[in-house]
């Protein structure tokens, strides 16, 4: 028998209890590693994104639509060098598959975007099918869809003049990325703005949710960004014009600050493991004061006590908060694979580092005050059960 | 006789309960010689928990001197006396007090912890002492596997395993029946035979002066007599 032992067979004492409680812990880092991976993969934004391209939107929100009008008079602003738009066309793919898919005008799309790497003779036939469609290469790879084949895709928001919301569209072309962080973004789908407009039964026409201004070498964005503001401030169609990055962060920023959710989740977690475990390891220090005193009475130090009880508190979080946390990383490559690489769930560096500081914190948390009490125990009155 | 086992010189012990304050042994004086077994007997609260306490290094003195095995203890600090008590005294509760989540063993080789044996070496003691206490055979049992005769046969072997010269017992039998009360009385006589350990135990039981070289007895923290 070792020390380490001891700290574990003790551990077992109450088999039930510490099964519980333990189950407790690895549901608290499960959590904790899910949304924390959450949390990073949208708060991180997209940092490889260049400050080169400013997005511009309606001011009260992006689901407000702006008239291409619009267009002419950005292209007019010094130091812009290309104008695209976008609108969110609300694909859904089979039943309830929503996909990433937006309206918008070939040429300028692929002037502003060169990140896009696909044959020149698909982007001239995207240009040239009314009724062209051109998906990424993940989503692609995903549905097995092939260029040349018709694509089924309805809108949860766009009827078709028919009043049916089932369109088709003419796979032409399939993009990748320039590099391993865009290509993981290829789960995007395109269409043609024209066709829209003419097909769409609301009659909508020539407006879009958003501009993006891709800027000359050097341009100062910043600048750029007040002169659009004030340009079109006072006018039916205000607008809002951000870095892409941070137009990237405000749009999962509309679907509710996750970060801070997850920041409030994850508090209510650990403040309630906090008090099972606060509790469980209380209990178990309570329970067992004569034995306390018999090892100081054997001549164990207080200090040796008081190790013993931390090293408790420090196992069973330990284990606990070990086993969540790979049962998180399983999860989430489980989520990776059955959303087809569209939710990059990874427990990166940064979560496991922060959740072994969770760990070593909530170890501290639980057993100092536990540990301290049976290191002050008095041998006489332990003994005597005072 | 070499000097003494224990000398208790003029101890005083007070307790505080808030600002109560009950004085508990009065200017005690009391030497037991190398090799003496004591039954020390006496009515409930008259101090002899609180006596034996004192000399095995659980509490300290209020006021006079304690020096066991030449070794002035009432100045040791709690660490120096947790460190003095691992290596020079044995205790043996009336409940037995073992460990419940440790084998028969493994209690027995927690006091080893504390020494820089090797496993090995600690497997070997462990053996022995369950050896000399008769329960070798019983090893591999957790405490609530065994009598109450066996485990404290497991306390015994516990409290000598790191061979100390002396061994302080609190009623060790308070709590078996007479057939194995005796046992262990006389498993104690062997030890302070045979092994040469100076023992001192507190109890109630009259038939424990048979065992012991001699009795004292405790009255109101006083001794009162002190039987050759
Ligand atoms: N830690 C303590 N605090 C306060 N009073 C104590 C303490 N220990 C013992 N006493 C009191 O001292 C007296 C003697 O106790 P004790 O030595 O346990 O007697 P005995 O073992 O002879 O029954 C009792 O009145 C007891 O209440
Ligand atoms: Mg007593």
């Amino acid at each position: 028998m070792t020390r380490t032992g001891f700290v574990v067979a003790n551990l077992f004492r109450k088999r039930v209890r510490t099964i519980l409680t333990l189950l407790s812990v690895i549901m608290a880092f499960l959590l904790f590693g899910l949304l924390q991976s959450v949390n990073s993969v949208f708060s991180s934004g997209a940092d490889f994104v260049g400050a080169t391209r400013l997005f511009v939107q309606a001011r009260v929100s992006f689901t407000t639509s702006l008239p291409l009008s619009m267009v002419p008079k950005l292209e007019a602003i010094p130091g812009v060098t290309h104008v695209a738009y976008q609108q969110w066309f609300g694909g859904v793919w089979q039943t309830n598959t929503p996909l990433i898919m937006f309206t918008l005008d070939p040429q300028r799309y692929h002037d502003v975007y060169p990140e896009w790497k696909m044959p020149e003779a698909q982007w001239q036939a995207f240009e040239q099918t009314r009724t062209g469609l051109i998906v990424g290469r993940q989503l692609a790879n995903q549905y097995g869809w092939k260029v040349g084949q018709k694509i089924p895709i309805s809108s949860n928001i766009w009827p078709q003049k028919n009043g049916s919301k089932a369109w088709a569209f003419d796979l032409v072309g399939i993009f990748d990325g320039k590099d391993e962080d865009w290509q993981k973004r290829t789960n995007l789908a395109f269409i043609q703005q024209d066709y829209f407009d003419e097909a769409n039964q609301f009659g909508i026409k020539g407006r879009t949710n958003f501009f993006i201004l891709k800027l000359a070498e050097g341009a100062n964005a910043e600048a750029i960004s007040r002169t659009v503001d004030a340009m079109f401030e006072n006018s039916p169609d205000e607008t809002k014009t951000q870095t892409e990055k941070d137009f990237n962060i405000s749009f999962v920023k509309q679907i509710g600050d996750i970060g801070l959710m997850v920041r409030w989740i994850l508090f209510a977690v650990f403040f309630t493991l906090l008090l099972v475990v606060g509790n469980t390891m209380a209990q178990s220090v309570r329970e067992r004061i004569p034995e306390l005193a018999v090892l100081k009475t054997l001549g164990f130090s207080d200090g040796s006590i008081f190790g013993f009880v931390l090293a408790e508190a420090f196992a069973l979080v330990l284990a606990g908060g070990l086993v969540g946390l790979v049962l998180a990383s399983l999860a989430g490559a489980l989520v990776e694979k059955a959303t087809g690489g569209q939710f990059l769930l990874e427990l990166d560096a940064s979560v496991w580092l922060l959740g072994v500081a969770a760990i070593v914190l909530m170890s501290l948390a639980v057993g100092l005050l536990p540990a301290l009490r049976a290191r002050r125990l008095e041998i006489v009155d332990a003994l005597a059960g005072r | 006789m070499s000097e003494p086992m224990v000398q208790v010189h003029n101890v005083t012990k007070v307790y505080e309960r808030g600002k109560q304050k009950i004085e508990v042994l009065h200017g005690l004086t009391l030497e037991i010689p190398q090799g003496d077994f004591v039954a020390l007997m006496g009515p409930s609260g008259s101090g002899k928990t609180t006596l034996l306490n004192l000399i095995g290094g659980l509490d300290k003195p209020t006021a006079g001197e304690i020096t066991v095995g030449g070794q002035r203890i009432d100045q040791l600090g709690s660490g120096q006396l947790a460190n003095w008590r691992a290596h020079n005294v044995g205790f043996v509760f009336q409940f037995y007090n073992l460990m419940p989540v440790l084998t028969a063993e493994g209690n027995v080789e927690l006091p080893l912890l504390l020494t820089k044996l090797s496993g090995a070496q600690r497997r070997k003691n462990v053996a022995v002492a369950l050896e000399v206490v008769g329960l070798s055979d019983r090893a591999k049992h957790k405490p609530r596997e065994l009598s109450g005769g066996q485990e404290q046969r497991v306390a015994i072997a516990r409290a000598l395993v790191s061979d100390p010269q002396l061994l302080v017992c609190d009623e060790p039998t308070g709590d078996l029946d007479r057939k194995t009360a005796d046992e262990i009385l006389g498993l104690l006589q062997v030890l302070n035979r045979e092994h040469g350990k100076t023992i001192v135990i507190v109890t109630h039981d009259p038939k424990a002066a048979e065992f012991a070289r001699r009795t004292l007895h405790l009255e109101k923290g006083q001794l009162l007599e002190q039987a050759a």
